[in-house]
């Protein structure tokens, strides 16, 4: 039986379209995607992800095992820092991407929602050292505040400067005396919170968002524009860009693995791929006359195959059809021409940088 | 609950048919664009294709779907909504009259029999 988060009667009433996705009952949109996509990039919308992991760890000895469990640098986290981070299998296979916040007394990772179950099996596994390791999943609510006017809406309901909270930081503070987590975090290249609360207070941390934001033309937003907003910002998402195929060296993650740190999980695998170097790259292209690239589409250049589509959709802001997929190194540099391989071939131009250049993340 | 007008024809591939003498005009369904949602590009047969019953004779891509557009009647395109293929959004919002696709003049009068009525068509509809 799929769960229902604790804002699934919000959904209903917002006329969402409801649909499966990673065992939960979620809306994929309400009004439409390009209506909910343009809200987020020139307003305000918020997101029910409630079906994102939380995975708690407790214990001396967290920062150390939590450093030998992901590959970014947990020891450089000041408190209340977050960072982007990945956990490796020790042949350098990706086992998510999340995210690690140093909170007082705990480290709390977000993992995505279509594998908390496989990573909380995967670091109970690992586990060392003094530290005890807690799935709050299910007693935990999630939603995210996105868009331009978020600081102006969130500034409305608490009670200390939000121009204090920079990008990727939290506090542990009060919404109208509910607790919530609060960071400056999100998943769409624009000004945005993520607000995390017990499960029972959900609906009220609801509400008084959604008061607050009616000045500001306050919408829900579907799992449809998630992912388009999420895309033509060019992040990767776990299941079509990495998986446990993919290393975070040809996936463009090398940015958050931290060699110097001292030992990971698939540190030695990842470096040995170091050093023998790359046979292909995650790729970002846009399409220079028509059509619309899609998921498991091969990219062919002018003589043969040389990679396959992970991620293809219509850019709500560009107007045209966009794609990421790895290709083989030497036909990875921004401005290579390729065609990827609909019913009839589309003509692409691999990009550098995200497709949207104009987020207000900060 | 998706809309279905009494007076056209409906094919099990959620297109429809209005039959204006030997002339059909097509499109495709209200329960279709609302299963595709934000319909971004729309490419119709060409004036002048011949085309059979059933056959795959355009596309029709969403931001996150692409779907096959098939013949509902066999004959020769007669006739392409241009303004449909310039914003394809006008299919979402009025799919049975601003939002048809193209005229096909009949060559197989049988194929009209085939179609389905309204009552059909929700039928299959209320299935999925």
């Amino acid at each position: 039986m799929a769960k229902k988060t604790p804002f699934y009667k919000m959904h209903l009433k917002y006329n969402g379209k409801i649909v499966e996705f990673a065992n939960f009952l979620m809306p994929i949109q309400f009004e439409g995607i390009i209506a909910e996509h343009e809200t987020v990039r020139m307003g305000v919308g918020v997101f029910d992800v409630s079906h994102m992991g939380e995975i708690e760890i407790t214990g001396p000895d967290r920062i150390q095992f939590t450093d030998y469990i992901t590959t970014n640098d947990v020891f450089k986290l000041a408190l209340n820092q977050v960072q982007y981070s990945a956990m490796l299998y020790p042949d350098a296979g990706i086992v998510d991407d999340l995210l690690v916040y140093n909170l007082k007394n705990r480290i709390f990772l977000v993992v995505n929602a279509a594998n908390t179950e496989k990573d909380f099996f995967w670091i109970v596994q690992n586990k060392k050292y003094n530290v005890e390791i807690k799935n709050r999943s299910d007693e935990i609510g999630q939603l995210a505040v996105q868009g331009p006017k978020s600081e102006l809406l969130m500034q409305k309901i608490v009670d200390f400067n939000l121009a204090d909270i920079k990008y990727y930081w939290a506090t542990e503070t009060k919404i109208k005396g509910i607790n919530v987590l609060l960071s400056r975090t999100g998943y769409t290249g624009e000004d945005g919170f993520e607000i995390y609360m017990d499960a029972k207070d959900g609906l009220k941390i609801w509400n008084i968002v959604f008061d607050a934001g009616k000045d500001y033309g306050i919408k829900p937003i579907g799992l449809g524009a998630r992912d388009t907003l999420r895309f033509e910002m060019r992040y990767c998402l776990y299941g079509n860009d990495i998986d446990k195929t993919t290393n975070s060296l040809e996936a463009g993650l090398g940015w958050i693995v931290k060699f110097d740190k001292g030992d990971f999980i698939g540190r030695e695998a990842l470096l040995k791929i170091k050093e023998t170097g790359l046979k292909r790259k995650l790729v970002a292209f846009e399409t220079t006359r028509k059509g619309i690239p899609r998921p498991h589409q091969k990219i062919f250049n002018n003589i043969q195959e040389i990679g396959f589509v992970t991620s293809g959709t219509f850019s709500p802001s560009l107007k045209k059809g966009i794609g990421m997929g790895y290709v083989g190194l030497s036909f990875s540099e921004p401005g290579t021409k390729l065609k990827v391989m609909a019913k009839e071939p589309i003509d692409v131009e691999i990009i550098k940088g995200p497709f949207y250049k104009k987020g207000t993340h900060k | 609950m998706a809309n279905v007008i009494e007076e056209i024809k409906y094919t099990r591939d959620h297109e429809w048919a209005r039959i204006e003498g030997n002339i059909a005009i097509t499109g495709i369904t209200d329960y279709a664009q609302s299963e595709l949602s934000d319909i971004v590009m729309v490419e119709p047969p060409k004036v002048g294709a011949k085309i059979k019953a059933g056959d795959a004779v355009g596309t029709i891509e969403a931001v996150k779907a692409v779907s096959d557009l098939f013949a509902p009647i066999s004959g020769e395109v007669i006739e392409v909504n241009e303004k449909t293929v310039k914003d394809p959004s006008i299919i979402n919002k009025d799919p049975y009259n601003e939002g048809w696709l193209y005229k096909i003049k009949i060559s197989e009068p049988a194929d009209v029999e085939k179609l389905l009525t309204a009552d059909q068509y929700k039928d299959l509809i209320a299935k999925h």
